[in-house]
């Protein structure tokens, strides 16, 4: 039996769900290490020889299954490097969630830097779930950083639609997503952040469609308060017939500064990409809404941003 | 059970002079009657109506709810004294669901979906298609209208304003409407003031009054200003121009 100790286990709860041992296949890394794995009969998971990571390797034919690689940091001045690929064959339908927390407890920076590759076999259907969250104990002073990078490769029909959300306590982030998306491949990535106190957030989303029939959509909700910045930077490519969608939408209060530069590159005339912004406070009249409702002023901000970024 | 005293309500136009909304309004609507409050476009009703629900402070006079002077309350505090306000122009919400709102509204997080469902079917909305979707861009107008009518009702208010509701709303959903606020009153013992240009509304009415210009043209008795409403010029060229705005079904 693995032994969780209270921190890890409401982490583990806060960024994947595991409220005791997981069933199915399953990394659980804590502190820089491997803690405890499971492989199942279609899902493998194996170290990289030269210790920088894992590999998985999912069958092919592989449906309803799960596969939960979180991340948990409980110490300060801890960097952590990681490089995770995904081996997804042919026909799967599988769901994969790889969240990461940090719990500083001291006054130096804690730092994840986590590679995630996903190699998605034909017509295979992946949801991916990522979660970051950051916390620290009272008067520490170190920061929770975390540097995701994820690269996407969709073969002809696959599916991918990533969900990533990263709510608190992560005080800088930097954050890659490079997709290429095959022959009547779809990608959908959907992003949720919230940024507070002097956090700052950037994002880069990148997706090249390079088969006919592809499509991409990206969704980005952010709301940005106090002294916090985010930044977001997409960019849709399109090299063959094909159709392109993003959406960025940002709450911005207090004295947040919030940047988004969507772009838009279309190589075939038969590229079809449409761009959406908006960046601005609650709307006033929604806020007097719920009043209406009898919620009061924060109440009201409070389950609007709730809702925004659910 | 609401009293208004000499409200008057001024905004600055686009000169910067002051133009007056609402000119001194006194009204006394009683417990437990079926208000409906009419009048031409622009006349004021939706501006009354939002002084009432504390969203906009008149510059002059006094409201008194159930004897409480609630002149200075906040809109909360007058949503959670009982008085509910359905809008004429709904808000729509990125990501907030239905239930989310219905529960907002019913204060009460827990409400099951199929206790919140009953509100969608009492404004004819086939309640499990609904329930889960966001109240934003992608609800049609009439949708919307009647997901606001739904959220007053889960409120149960001692007094609820609803402005223009039928606006928006098919015909053969108008009819269960007429029924929902019947309904409404029986079940809240309260009373409903509705602002509408609907005869088959005024129909209804225990009391009739008619606002004109920021002031109160006439009111009493459903059967003393209906006959007068329904012959007057005013009346007529309104319907007129509202029928021609209409599109053709
Ligand atoms: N902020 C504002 N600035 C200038 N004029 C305003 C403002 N708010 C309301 N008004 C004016 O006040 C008048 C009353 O508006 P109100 O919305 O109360 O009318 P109404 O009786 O509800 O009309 P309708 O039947 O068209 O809904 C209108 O002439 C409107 O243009
Ligand atoms: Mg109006």
């Amino acid at each position: 039996m693995m032994t969780i100790d209270d921190i890890e286990k409401r982490i583990l709860a806060e960024v994947a769900d595991i409220h005791k041992t997981p069933t199915g296949a399953y990394n659980i890394r804590y502190n820089g290490k491997a803690q405890s794995r499971n492989s199942t009969e279609n899902i493998v998971i194996s170290s990289k020889e030269d210790g920088t990571g894992i590999d998985i390797r999912i069958k092919d034919g592989t449906v309803n299954q799960s596969c939960c690689i979180p991340v948990v940091i409980a110490k300060t001045g801890l960097k952590d490097v990681v490089t995770n690929d995904f081996y997804i064959g042919e026909n799967c339908d599988v769901q994969i969630v790889a969240g990461c927390g940090i719990h500083n407890c001291g006054d130096q920076d804690s730092q994840h830097d986590g590679l995630h590759r996903f190699f998605i076999g034909k017509n295979s259907k992946v949801k991916y779930v990522e979660k970051h969250y950051g916390e620290a104990d009272d008067g520490s002073k170190g920061g929770n950083i975390m540097n995701p990078v994820t690269e996407i490769y969709l073969d002809e029909g696959a599916f991918m639609e990533m969900e990533s959300t990263q709510i608190k306590g992560i005080d800088s982030t930097n954050r890659v997503t490079k997709a290429e998306i095959k022959k009547d491949a779809k990608l959908i990535v959907r992003e949720r952040l919230l940024t507070n106190g002097t956090q700052e957030a950037e994002s880069r989303i990148d997706a090249d469609l390079i088969g006919e029939n592809s499509s991409a959509n990206i969704i980005s909700r952010s709301v940005a308060t106090d002294k916090s910045k985010s930044v977001f930077y997409s960019r849709i490519v399109g090299k063959a017939p094909c159709s392109g969608h993003s959406e960025c939408d940002a709450i911005i209060m207090d004295d947040a500064k919030v940047l988004a530069l969507p772009g838009l590159d279309a190589l075939s005339p038969d590229a079809a990409l449409i761009h959406e912004a908006a960046i601005g406070k609650i709307a006033g009249e929604q806020l007097i809404k719920l009043e209406t409702l009898g919620l009061t002023p924060e109440e009201a901000e409070a389950a609007i941003i709730d809702g925004f970024l659910k | 059970m609401l009293k208004l005293e000499n409200i008057r309500y001024e905004v600055a136009d686009e000169k910067g002079s002051d133009k007056e909304i609402l000119k001194n309004i006194t009204l006394d609507i009683p417990e437990g009657k079926f208000v409906v409050i009419t009048g031409p476009n622009g006349g004021g009703k939706s501006t009354l109506a939002k002084i009432i629900a504390g969203i906009y402070k008149p510059a002059d006079g006094k409201i008194f709810f159930d004897g409480e002077d609630i002149t200075d309350c906040s809109i909360t505090d007058r949503a959670n004294k009982g008085i509910s306000f359905a809008f004429q122009q709904p808000v729509r919400f990125k990501g907030i669901e239905v239930l989310d709102l219905i529960r907002l509204a019913a204060k009460d997080k827990n409400l099951t979906p199929a206790d919140a469902c009953k509100y969608l079917s009492e404004v004819g909305l086939c309640a499990r298609d609904y329930i889960n979707r966001e109240v934003d861009a992608s609800l049609s107008g009439g949708e919307l209208k009647r997901i606001e009518i739904a959220t007053v009702l889960a409120r149960k208010s001692r007094l609820t304003v609803f402005d223009e509701p039928e606006a928006g709303i098919d015909l053969w959903s108008f009819q269960n409407l007429i029924k929902v606020f019947e309904h409404i009153k029986e079940l809240t013992k309260g009373t409903v003031i509705i602002i509408s240009h609907q005869e088959r509304i005024l129909d209804i009415a225990d009391e009739i009054i008619v606002i004109e210009k920021g002031e109160i043209a006439s009111k009493g008795s459903r059967d003393e200003i209906l006959p007068g409403i329904l012959g007057s010029d005013a009346a007529v060229s309104m319907c007129h121009v509202q029928k021609e705005a209409m599109p053709r079904v």
